[in-house]
């Protein structure tokens, strides 16, 4: 520690030494020194095309034009989340349904048959935060939509364990009573679209019209669309 | 008379303060965690109420042990070394009250607003944009404060146990400033400012660095000054230290990237997170070997020191702990234990092992010097320390247990070439491993409520004797 050790040695060392005596210079270092991971990792992640790899595949990102949000069919591509749907991933968020069941199946043979074709990066492109989770103590969802009727859905929010006797799921009744509110969601509509979901006037506008629905019948909606925009062809590598 | 000297010298009033917050906000964290641990066991504890519904309460847990417990740990702990290292008093005492008032009233408002479902969703960083300015500012005014203390000191060299404080408060603003990036919709709602597979990155990169910088490397400021300290003897080794510090501001920040091994992350930057998160063995290690080392030829002291006893167990969690982690990040390990209870075992050998014993450590350490008498009773630092032991081994074994049956139950095969399970009977399987782990958070909890307990006993002891005044008022030679 002496400083005639650090003299004889190489520069490194006199640069350690001059920072143990100057804390300015050791906060700077240690800035320079802890950026360099997040600028390798987390930057390119913005401009480079791996990134969202299957974007430019035809049938991945919904080919809007000037159609309506109701012209869009199931499989014709990923798109932002109607009204309805979006207040119903509201509550998602509300209730912490992604501590305990993940959106991103991973590509692997068990999980195929579990859950379906393995996520793509597009599929989240619209989620602001992200809902991958990371825990799963119920199944991934997914692809959940479809999978069950909406009665089951209802069923299984009152009372989990009404139909799964093995859940350890809380149960939701409230979803029932509550409701949600149209102006709410053209709110979170205009700010979705300044970081860059692509809702349009007429989008926002007709949130008013799901003012009066329950919790129950938003959630049901969020739930039943999850995994259905794309329709996967066999043979095309969606992922390198 | 050498306490009366340091307590008219240094500003021990906001210590104590966050110290006895400390013990109390660690009753608090454990006491929700146990809570939450047992509503999977038997989910009926959910009784149908919002506010006490798992998905609310678990952020809570995760915050009142991070930010409440961690954060009073660390901030008591900061401003006690930083004062005595340097030989200076704070920088600005009224600076460190509104840190001390401000953290306070931040873990106020995240006990009311999380349990309404007023959240970020964002694991670690639930917490509203309000609240997210709130943090900024009170923990740069930690920073500054301490910063600014160290800049007026009146010894030659910084102490390392600065150089990791400080590189944790510099590494969380800027983590802290990026991740909570979002547009706000009135005062309780809020979206990411960043979607999909780049908000995924952010926010590993913020969880796996709050594990990194404020549960990693601010813990290891408090473990070099309060080993050596309570083993009187010097650190091991200085350059190891050196490379301790550099490998780990360097190395931590790569390895958020594996908890999004094989999702739509590019492979690329998975692959980076996990080459770097086995390299970090090597520097974790170094530090482990450089606290234990410390001890040599003073291990007898384990007989009859209980808070060294705190200290060493830290760190042989925490060389456990970092022997898992990269472990857990190669791809085909992971591709078993993502998703699983393993990772929740993970999490809590660090924890409950490392950050809650070497905090623990530190503060019974403190607590005599602060209040300037004895803690209230030794045999209750005993039952603490074996209770502690015993419900991290209790809660540890549970999950690796549950985490790897979960996993092989999930890709396992019958005969036939189907899936062996579905998945609610892979639920099922879990019940008696999640009653274990309730229970073995249950008697680390035990450990905290004697800690308390102990604790305020001991103010109580310093209080009516007039202790701290005394310490204060009295005479000190020149």
């Amino acid at each position: 520690m002496s400083n005639t050790k650090a003299s004889e040695n190489t520069q490194l060392v006199g640069l350690q030494d001059r920072a143990e005596r100057n804390v300015w210079l050791f906060a700077f270092l240690t800035f320079l020194t802890v950026s360099v991971a997040g600028l390798v990792e987390i930057v390119p992640l913005f401009y480079l095309d791996s990134a969202l790899p299957a974007k430019n595949i035809p049938g991945v990102v919904w080919d809007r034009g000037d159609k309506s949000m109701d012209d869009w069919k199931e499989g014709d591509g990923v798109r932002p989340l109607k009204p309805l749907e979006l207040a119903g991933r509201d509550i998602y968020q509300r209730e912490g349904c992604y501590l305990c069941h993940s959106q991103m199946i991973r590509p692997f043979r068990d999980e195929k048959e579990r859950y379906g074709h393995y996520s793509l990066a597009s599929e989240s492109m619209y989620d602001h935060p992200f809902q991958w989770g990371s825990k799963r103590t119920g199944p991934d969802i997914a692809r959940l939509g479809g999978k069950y009727s909406d009665e089951w859905h209802i069923a299984h929010l009152i009372a989990p364990r009404s139909v799964v006797p093995e859940s350890v799921m809380p149960n939701y009744p409230w979803f029932m009573e509550d409701t949600v509110d149209g102006e709410e969601i053209k709110a979170h509509m205009r700010a979705l679209r300044i970081v860059g979901v692509p809702y349009t006037d007429a989008d926002i506008e007709s949130a008013a019209a799901i003012t009066g629905k329950t919790e129950m019948d938003a959630m049901v909606a969020y739930l039943q669309v999850l995994g259905t925009m794309i329709k996967f062809q066999e043979g095309v590598e969606y992922r390198e | 008379m050498e306490e009366a000297a340091a307590e008219q010298k240094y500003n021990f009033d906001v210590v104590r303060w966050f110290a006895v917050m400390t013990a109390v906000y660690l009753v608090a964290g454990a006491l929700v965690g146990v809570y939450i641990a047992s509503e999977l066991a038997w989910p009926v504890l959910n009784f149908d109420s919002p506010y006490l519904s798992f998905g609310r309460l678990r952020p809570l847990h995760t915050n009142a042990v991070i930010f409440a417990y961690a954060g009073c740990i660390l901030m008591a702990t900061a401003f006690y070394t930083v004062q005595r290292t340097c030989g200076v008093r704070l920088w600005s005492d009224k600076m460190a009250w509104f840190t001390f008032i401000g953290w306070n009233l931040i873990i106020l408002s995240a006990v009311i607003t999380l349990p309404l479902g007023i959240t970020q969703s964002k694991e670690y960083a639930e917490l509203e944009w309000p609240i997210d300015l709130a943090i900024a500012v009170v923990w740069l005014s930690f920073m500054f404060n301490f910063m600014m203390t160290i800049a007026t000191r009146k010894t030659s060299h910084i102490y390392v146990s600065n150089w990791f404080f400080m590189g944790m408060m510099i590494m969380i603003t800027i983590l802290h400033v990026v991740n909570s990036a979002a547009i706000p919709v009135g005062a309780f709602k809020s979206y990411s400012a960043y979607s999909g597979v780049q908000d995924a990155m952010i926010q590993w990169w913020w969880g796996h660095n709050a594990v990194g910088f404020y549960l990693t490397a601010g813990f290891l400021g408090i473990m070099y000054y309060f080993v050596p300290k309570q083993a009187n003897r010097p650190v091991f080794s200085y350059r190891l230290s050196v490379i301790h510090f550099w490998a780990l501001m360097f190395g931590y920040v790569w390895l958020g990237a594996h908890h999004l091994q094989y999702t739509a992350l590019p492979d690329w930057t998975g692959s980076l997170g996990a080459a770097v998160s086995i390299a970090m063995v090597i520097p974790s290690w170094g530090g482990a070997v450089n606290g234990m080392m410390t001890l040599s030829g003073a291990w007898d002291k384990l007989r009859n020191d209980y808070v060294l006893r705190f200290l060493i167990m830290s760190l042989a969690f925490y060389a456990m702990s970092t022997f898992e982690g990269p472990i857990m990040s190669i791809k085909t390990v992971n591709a078993l234990s993502h998703y699983t209870d393993w990772t929740i075992g993970h999490v809590h050998s660090g924890a409950l092992g490392w950050v809650a014993m070497v905090g623990i450590g530190a503060l019974y350490h403190m607590m005599p010097k602060i209040f300037h008498t004895p803690m209230y009773s030794q045999a209750l630092i005993n039952m603490h320390f074996w209770t502690a032991t015993i419900g991290t081994v209790i809660y540890v074994v549970a999950m690796w247990v549950s985490g790897i049956m979960q996993g092989l139950m999930w890709r396992a095969y019958d005969d036939y070439g189907t899936l062996a399970y579905t998945f609610a009977e892979s639920v099922e399987a879990m019940h008696p491993y999640y009653a274990m782990r309730a229970i073995g958070g249950g008697i680390f909890l035990l450990g905290a409520v004697i800690m308390l307990f102990n604790i305020i006993m001991t103010v109580l002891k310093a209080k009516n004797a007039g202790l701290v005044k005394a310490a204060k008022t009295a005479a000190v030679a020149a």
